[in-house]
C-alpha cells in the first residue's frame, strides 16, 4: 500500500460530510436560542437579561422560582424527550426496514402508557394531591418506568415477532400497531374505572402528553437513559447503515442481524418508556424528525442519528412553546400539536408508497 | 489453494438441499456455479459465506476453518454480493465505504477513504461519488455493490447472479470488472450464473449443480452438449462462433 498523505483524501467527499456536521451544529444552536426564548415566554413577563442573570444565579426570589422550578425543567424535558423519541424512531425505521416505524405508530408508546398507568393506579406509585390537571404526583419514578418498560417491551416483542417470523409488510406492521395501541388504550380506559376522579382527569390529559409534568428528578432519569441510549446507537451506526442495504448484504458485511435488531428494539423501547412514563404519549415526533433529517442529510446513520436527536429536541421544544403561548394562558397538550404536524406527514408517506427518499 | 470445500451437506430442517459438495478454487481464478433454478446454487454460496451453516463438511479459506471464525472475521476474508439488495438514501461513496465496515472500529480512517476512492477510480465511477443510489441506473447500482465488496479487500469474492437484470453492455462490463479483480488482486472469485454463454466467456472453471449435488466440475472440457443437456434438461449444441464458444438450445 502506498504512503497516504492528507492531500490525497477525497476532498469533495470531506466537504460533503462537513456540510452535514455544519447543519447539525446549526440545529443545535437553534435549539439553544429557542430554549432561551421558551424560558422567556409565558404568562409571567421576563426579559432575556433577567433569564440570563437567573441562570447565572444572580437574581431575586420569585424569578428564581419561575425559572428554576417551572420553565427550565420544562424546556430541558422537551429537548430530552424529543431527542429520545426521535432517535428511537430513527433506529426502529432502520432495523425493522420500515419507514413508517416509530414508537407511536407501532404502539410501543401506548404500551408504555398502559404500563405506567398500572403502576400509578394499581401499584400505588402515584398519589393525589390537588384537583388541578397535574394532580397526580409520581412518588416512585423507578416503579413507573419499569412498569412502562414492561408494557413497551410486550408491544415490541409482538412487533419483532411479526417482522422476523412472519415477515409482514411495513403497512401490515403499522396495522398491527393500530391494533396494539387500541388494545392498550382500551385497557387504560378500563383501568380508569378503578381510579379516583382526579386520577382519571389526569390520565385523560396524560394520553395526549404534557411536558410540564417533569420534575428535576424525572429529568435526571430521562437524561441518563436517553444519553446512554444515544451512545449505544452511535456505537452501532455502521450496523444500521449495513442493514439499510438489505439483510443479506448486512450479514455479508459481518453484522449479526438478529442480535442488532433485538438489542436495538430493546434500547429504543427503554427510551420510549422513560419519556412516556414522565410526560405521557407524545405522538409522531419519532416519525417526523428522522424523516426530515433523512431528507436533508441522507440515510447515513453516522450523521442521521445525532441529527435526528437534535431535530427531535428542537421540534418538541417548538411544539411545546407553541402549545403554551398560542392561546396563553391556556396550555394546550403538546401531543395535539405534534399530531397536527405528524399525521399529515404520515398520510403523505403512505400515499407516496413510502420510498425511502 | 484459496478456497477448499470438502463433503459439505446442508438441509433446511429435514429437506436436504446440498449433498457431498467438494471443490477447490485457486487464487486469481473465476469459478462459476451453474445449474437450474432450485438446484441449490444460492444456498451453496450462502454456506461459503457462513450466512447458512452446513450440517457437515469443512470449508477452508487459506487453510483456516470457516466454522471457527466469527461473522466479522468472515467478512474480512469474504466479500459477498447478494442477489437482492436495497438502495437507501446513501451516496455512492458512502455505500462503498460501507464495505470497510468489517475493518472499522469506530470511525473511518483516511486509509479507508483512500481505499474507497481507489476502488471507485478503478471502476471509473469517481464522477458518481456524491450521487445518491436511488438516482442510479441498474447497471451503475450493480457496479456500486461490487465496488463495496472490493473495498472490503476480501480474499474470496462471492457473487450471486451479478448480471441478472442488466442489459448486454452492463453484463459484459460487470463481468470484465470481476475478471480483472480476480487477476489483479489475485483473489478467488465464485460466481453463481444463469447465462451459460457469459459463463463460458469469462469463467476459468465450472461447477454443474444438479439437485443439490455436483454433476460435473472442471474446465472448458466439461461444458459438453451431453453434460449441459442432462443438467438443464434441454438439448443443446456447443459451437464456436468467431472463436468464441456458444451454447445454442436445439
Amino acid at each position: 500500500m502506498r504512503h497516504l498523505a492528507m492531500e490525497n483524501m477525497p476532498e469533495s467527499y470531506l466537504r460533503y460530510t462537513q456540510r452535514k456536521v455544519f447543519i447539525i451544529c446549526l440545529l443545535f444552536l437553534l435549539t439553544i436560542l429557542l430554549g432561551v426564548y421558551a424560558i422567556n415566554a409565558g404568562s409571567a413577563k421576563l426579559s432575556p437579561a433577567q433569564v440570563l442573570l437567573t441562570l447565572l444565579g444572580k437574581a431575586e426570589g420569585h424569578l428564581n422560582i419561575i425559572i428554576w422550578n417551572i420553565r427550565l425543567p420544562r424546556v430541558l424535558a422537551a429537548i430530552t424527550a424529543g431527542a429520545g423519541l426521535s432517535v428511537a424512531g430513527c433506529v426502529m425505521q432502520s432495523i425493522l426496514r420500515n419507514p413508517l416505524a416509530s414508537p407511536f405508530t407501532l404502539g410501543v408508546s401506548q404500551g408504555a402508557a398502559f404500563g405506567a398507568a398500572v403502576a400509578i393506579i394499581a401499584l400505588g406509585a402515584g398519589s393525589t394531591h390537588s384537583a388541578s390537571a397535574d394532580a397526580v404526583i409520581i412518588n416512585n419514578p423507578y416503579l413507573v418506568t419499569i412498569s412502562a418498560f414492561v408494557g413497551a417491551m410486550v408491544t415490541t416483542m409482538v412487533v419483532l415477532f411479526l417482522a422476523q417470523i412472519k415477515g409482514v409488510t411495513p403497512e401490515a406492521m403499522v396495522l398491527a400497531g393500530v391494533a396494539l395501541s387500541s388494545l392498550f388504550s382500551a385497557a387504560t380506559i378500563i383501568l380508569q374505572y378503578f381510579a379516583s376522579d382526579v386520577q382519571v382527569a389526569s390520565i385523560v390529559f396524560w394520553t395526549f402528553g404534557d411536558i410540564g409534568r417533569a420534575s428535576w428528578r424525572d429529568l435526571e432519569i430521562m437524561a441518563v437513559v436517553t444519553g446512554a441510549a444515544l451512545i449505544y446507537f452511535m456505537a452501532n451506526q455502521w450496523n444500521y447503515n449495513a442493514l439499510d442495504s438489505g439483510e443479506e448484504t448486512a450479514k455479508g458485511l459481518g453484522v449479526d442481524v438478529e442480535k442488532i435488531r433485538m438489542a436495538g428494539m430493546f434500547v429504543a423501547s427503554l427510551v420510549t418508556s422513560v419519556a412516556v412514563s414522565f410526560l405521557g404519549i407524545i405522538g409522531f415526533i419519532g416519525l417526523v424528525s428522522p424523516h426530515m433529517m433523512r431528507r436533508i442529510l441522507g440515510g447515513d446513520h453516522r450523521f442521521l442519528i445525532p441529527a435526528s436527536s437534535v431535530m427531535g429536541g428542537l421540534l418538541l421544544l417548538a411544539s411545546d412553546t407553541l402549545a403554551r403561548t398560542i392561546i396563553s394562558p391556556v396550555v394546550l397538550p403538546v401531543g395535539a400539536i405534534t399530531s397536527f404536524m405528524g399525521a399529515p406527514l404520515f398520510l403523505y408517506l403512505l400515499s407516496r408508497g413510502y420510498s425511502k427518499r | 489453494m484459496m478456497l477448499v470445500v470438502d463433503k459439505v451437506e446442508f438441509s433446511y430442517s429435514s429437506r436436504p438441499v446440498l449433498r457431498d459438495i467438494r471443490f477447490e478454487v485457486k487464487r486469481g481464478e473465476l469459478f462459476s456455479i451453474l445449474g437450474n433454478n432450485g438446484a441449490g446454487k444460492s444456498t451453496l454460496l450462502k454456506c461459503l459465506n457462513k450466512i447458512l451453516k452446513p450440517q457437515t463438511g469443512t470449508i477452508l479459506i487459506e487453510k483456516e476453518d470457516l466454522s471457527m471464525l466469527n461473522r466479522r472475521e468472515v467478512a474480512r476474508r469474504l466479500g459477498y454480493v447478494a442477489q437482492r439488495y436495497e438502495s437507501g438514501r446513501f451516496t455512492v461513496f458512502d455505500a462503498v465505504l460501507l464495505g470497510r465496515k468489517p475493518h472499522i472500529k469506530w470511525g473511518a480512517t483516511p486509509r479507508d477513504l483512500k481505499i474507497v476512492q481507489d476502488v471507485l477510480q478503478v471502476l471509473g465511477m469517481e464522477e458518481l461519488s456524491l450521487r445518491y443510489l436511488d438516482e442510479l441506473s441498474g447497471g451503475e447500482l450493480q457496479k456500486v455493490v461490487i465496488a463495496r465488496a472490493l473495498a472490503q479487500e476480501p480474499r474470496v469474492l462471492l457473487l450471486d447472479e451479478p448480471t441478472s437484470n442488466l442489459d448486454l453492455r452492463n453484463q459484459f462490463e460487470v463481468l470484465k470488472i470481476v475478471k480483472k479483480a480476480a487477476k489483479e488482486r489475485n483473489i478467488a472469485v465464485v460466481v453463481v450464473m444463469h447465462d451459460l454463454n457469459l459463463a463460458m466467456r469469462f469463467a476459468d472453471k465450472f461447477l454443474l449443480l444438479k439437485n443439490g449435488t455436483i454433476f460435473a466440475c472442471g474446465g472448458m472440457e466439461i461444458m459438453t452438449p451431453e453434460n449441459i443437456a442432462s443438467v438443464y434438461g434441454v438439448q443443446v449444441a456447443v459451437e464456436r462462433l468467431a472463436g468464441i464458444p456458444v451454447v445454442v438450445p436445439l
